[in-house]
């Protein structure tokens, strides 16, 4: 297990001062949460190994209540972990016992919808699908479509970068974010960008997005909206190995079509989501490929059919185009319940996130096949194809003494092949607490130390999600000490 | 500027010059855009631009390592040769300075530490969208990595954006990974002719509400249309690009037009035509030099784009284009004003919610007044505290962006 910092016994025996003082900070009655009971909830998030109970929970409606929170914690060195939804895969939004927890659920008003600039600006509480939802009765969509997109939030999409199946096309959140209004650690409220591209001076907002909530709490955001295509449509393909279906990909690719979407899935996957959603998946092949493109109609039909045609050559054993929305939501709905198929073949499971070079696949596979066995778990393999972010499953129970560790370090391992195939530890998920102590891996410490001191600039004191993203402990004492 | 040139062939030999020397530091690539920015006081200059070629090129996997010294067009060629391409458009922006571009070519490095993005832009995406990983040594003579050769990568900072558009002040860039897209086999551009500034933004807004992906979408009016020779006639013209498989395209062409203004006349440039006009748009061609007058490059929301020029226009005259569906504003005032029109140009810009750079002046005007926006207070503190840690002793391009920074 990724160690914790301990607490601060100091702050630990304020608690009810601080707790009173929050209280003089925000309007809301029940902004505050302190009763254990309603602590609870907060305690963990998606990374369910992992629990602490913070100090206190405080829900602001406004940014000058997010800036006075921020002021008093300052200045009193309380520890802040932002919160948006709590749908972190790597323990984005674990608290610390000596830590309060400000969360944005309420904060969730639309404050503007500007269709002639593609624009949309709201509080950070808003959820991801909440803003296609605002939109989509007008044509319009939010391309970041993050797996939990009916939970997670705008302020937790842009602390972590978060990506979904189809940023081949679209991009992540960085590449649809074109403001920010922020509260740094200090109190202090800035706005970054607006309505305009690239906004002036050094690239902040590009910095702050992915910053993992250690850099200052997002209060407001700009998104880039899109119009929607006239429609889009996937083809499913089974092949008899991974190795074909890498081949298939990179052909598609190399004719120069870019599909909105390509999603892999190896047999395990496909047998447990089978099993779960009855999508229709073929059982006897090695690897499933969805290829989504869109447009018109007819468009669809041509670009499926040269995909198609490209494919005849890696002989998929099984294809199946979508006609309909109905069969395209049928072709989806295996892939989309993937993880919860998962979660019913097995007590727990670690889902990672790694990314490689997409001609590496084959490869992969192998090898996290072989660390997996040497560890002696299941493992079932989800990638988003056109972009190399690869999710193996790791398959655990954590009731049995020892596993939880055993899979983590199974997850390390594969994480390590990831960095080592040339590609990074976490391609949408984020570091957080969960891999935290791999950044050696793919960073030399002089480059680790680059970043710490980054968040120094932002955070004098270090109070803002501190656990995070760096190894802790030495580095930390020797920043102190040249200071 | 004087002093010594080191001009390193790899990247170690840029650890060395940094690490080894002292006092302030020159950065550049070809040149060719020593014009853009603050002038700078230096002891010597590093030059990148023997550090050239194709470190890696992956067409399958989508990405390109080039060396940054790379000229533009040698990476534009060999993205080419697999029908791929840089999908932020980069610009060749070094003929608009004194000398033509005879400094020096634009180099990759050059688009990453400006963050150049062309007309594609409002579609698909900026330089620091596709810049995926970036090598550079800081002002201590450490190499840093920022990303890697992966799209989706979020472990730890991004480095990378922040190093685009730092004009080199947070380390010499020694290599940058691009994410790369196919080259679409064939464009056209609906022009429409006769439109003045606010109807033709109006339009330009309005495809975008359409479902058929404009790539490209500028408005020129008939002064500036007049100057560039691939554009048709001497009316103003309003282009929207598309881009596609023939057969989409044809369908894409006529459906949009569903979206434009009735009452206009369009003209239709297919591929060489189209791809010529918008290489002139995207390199700025009509203030070009000899054109020595100021130029601004404004950015604001679109919509705000024809009433802020206007604006300018009334109060200092000259001429201006727009690109990124009004939202990108090229502007040259007349020569003369000691102060580039920038008493009048800043305060407006703001008021439209944008902001807005000094691409070109005299030496003494970039001297004398802001080139890049003006911070607030808590972001000169932070963008200062950013730059002490890249570059502790302020030996990398000291000043181009701000004072102090």
């Amino acid at each position: 297990m990724v160690q914790l910092p301990d607490p601060d016994p100091e702050i630990l025996a304020a608690r009810d001062e601080i707790v009173a003082a929050l209280r003089t900070l925000i309007a809301a009655p029940d902004g505050v949460i302190d009763h254990p009971d309603e602590i609870k909830p907060y305690e963990t998030d998606a990374l369910t190994a992992y629990k602490q109970t913070p100090l206190a929970v405080v829900l602001p409606e406004t940014t000058a209540e997010c800036s006075r929170i921020m002021r008093y914690c300052h200045q009193r060195g309380v520890k802040v972990v932002a919160r948006g939804a709590g749908t972190s895969l790597a323990g984005g939004a674990l608290p610390l016992q000596d830590a309060i927890v400000v969360g944005v659920s309420k904060m969730t008003d639309i404050l503007d919808v500007d269709y002639e600039n593609r624009t949309i600006t709201l509080q950070p509480g808003v959820t991801n699908l909440g803003v296609t939802d605002v939109v989509a009765a007008d044509g319009f969509f939010y391309a970041p479509d993050p797996s939990s997109q009916l939970a997670c939030t705008i302020a937790g999409n842009i602390g972590m970068n978060s990506g979904g199946a189809h940023c081949l096309k679209y991009g992540v959140t960085s590449n649809n974010l074109l403001g920010v209004e922020m509260v740094l650690p200090t109190g202090e409220i800035v706005r970054l960008g607006g309505k305009h591209l690239d906004a002036g001076g050094l690239d902040l907002l590009g910095l702050i997005t992915g910053s993992e909530g250690m850099l200052g709490l997002i209060t407001e955001a700009t998104l880039r909206i899109i119009h929607s295509p006239e429609g889009a449509r996937p083809i499913l393909f089974g092949f008899a190995t991974s190795a074909a279906a890498g081949a298939c990909v990179d052909a598609i690719i190399a004719s120069g079509i870019i599909p909105v979407a390509i999603e892999f899935m190896d047999k395990p996957a496909i047998h447990a989501t089978e099993r779960f959603a009855h999508a229709g998946y073929p059982l006897d092949v090695e690897a499933l490929l969805i290829v989504e493109v869109e447009g018109s109609n007819a468009e669809i039909d041509d670009l499926l059919g040269r995909i198609q045609a490209i494919a005849a050559a890696y002989e998929p054993a099984y294809e199946r185009i979508a006609r309909t929305s109905a069969e395209s939501l049928a072709i989806w709905k295996g892939r989309k319940s993937a993880f919860g198929a998962i979660g019913r073949i097995s007590p727990d499971y670690f889902c990672m996130d790694g990314t490689i070079p997409t001609g590496k696949l084959p490869e992969a596979l192998a090898r996290i096949g072989a660390i997996c066995d040497d560890y002696g778990f299941q493992v079932a393999n989800i990638f988003h194809a056109g972009d190399g972010n690869l999710h193996p499953l790791i398959l655990y129970n954590a009731n049995q003494p020892g596993e939880t560790e055993r899979a983590e370090a199974c997850g390390g391992d594969i994480l390590k092949l990831c960095v080592e195939l040339g590609g990074c530890l976490t391609g949408e998920h984020g570091v957080g607490v969960e891999k935290r102590d791999l950044m050696t891996e793919q960073f030399s410490e002089i480059e680790l130390d680059l970043q710490r001191r980054m968040k120094r600039v932002f955070d004098p004191k270090y109070l803002m999600n501190p656990h995070k993203v760096f190894p802790l402990a030495e580095p930390l004492r020797r920043l102190e000490a040249a200071e | 500027m004087t002093g010594a040139i080191f001009r390193p062939e790899t990247a170690a030999d840029v650890v060395d010059a940094i690490r080894d020397g002292q006092g302030p530091l020159a950065i550049e690539g070809g040149g060719g855009l020593k014009g853009l920015g603050r002038p700078i006081q230096a002891a010597a200059t590093l030059k990148l631009d023997r550090l050239t070629g194709v470190v890696e090129y992956s067409p399958t996997e989508l990405y390109v390592t080039f060396q940054a010294g790379t000229p533009l067009a040698d990476a534009r060629q060999a993205l080419a040769e697999k029908r791929q391409r840089l999908p932020f458009d980069p610009p060749d922006l070094t003929r608009l300075y004194q000398g033509g571009g005879a400094d020096g070519p634009a180099t990759i490095g050059g688009v990453v530490a400006a963050a150049l993005s062309g007309p594609a832009r409002v579609a698909l995406g900026a330089a620091r969208d596709y810049l995926i990983g970036a090598n550079f040594v800081d002002g201590s003579g450490n190499p840093i990595r920022g990303g890697g050769k992966v799209m989706k990568n979020v472990t730890g900072y991004d480095l990378c954006k922040l190093t685009t558009g730092a004009f080199g002040s947070l380390g010499a860039i020694t290599a940058t990974t691009f994410k790369v897209l196919p080259v679409a086999p064939a464009e056209v551009t609906l022009a429409l002719v006769g439109l003045d500034d606010a109807a033709g933004q109006a339009a330009l807004s309005a495809a975008f509400r359409s479902p058929f992906e404009p790539l490209g979408a500028a408005h020129l009016p008939a002064d500036i249309a007049r100057l560039i020779d691939a554009a048709p006639g001497e009316d103003a013209l309003t282009l929207v690009r598309l881009e596609g498989f023939p057969e989409s395209l044809a369908y894409r062409e006529q459906a949009i037009r569903a979206y434009l203004p009735k009452q206009a006349d369009i003209l239709v440039l297919k591929d060489e035509a189209s791809a010529a006009l918008w290489a002139a748009i995207r390199d700025v061609a009509p203030f070009q030099a000899p054109d020595d007058r100021p130029l601004w490059r404004l950015s604001t929301a679109p919509t705000a784009g024809p009433a802020l020029t206007a604006k300018l226009k009334s109060a200092l005259g000259g001429s201006a284009y727009f690109d990124w569906a009004g939202g990108l504003i090229w502007f040259a005032p007349p020569t003369g004003a000691a102060d580039a029109g920038a008493a009048i140009v800043r305060p407006a810009a703001h008021a439209a919610g944008g902001h807005a750079t000094l691409m070109r002046a005299p030496e003494a005007t970039r001297a004398a007044v802001d080139v890049f926006e003006p911070l607030s207070a808590p972001i000169l503190k932070l963008t200062s505290g950013l730059k002490a840690q890249f570059d502790p002793k302020g030996r990398l391009n000291p000043g181009r962006m701000y004072a102090g920074v």
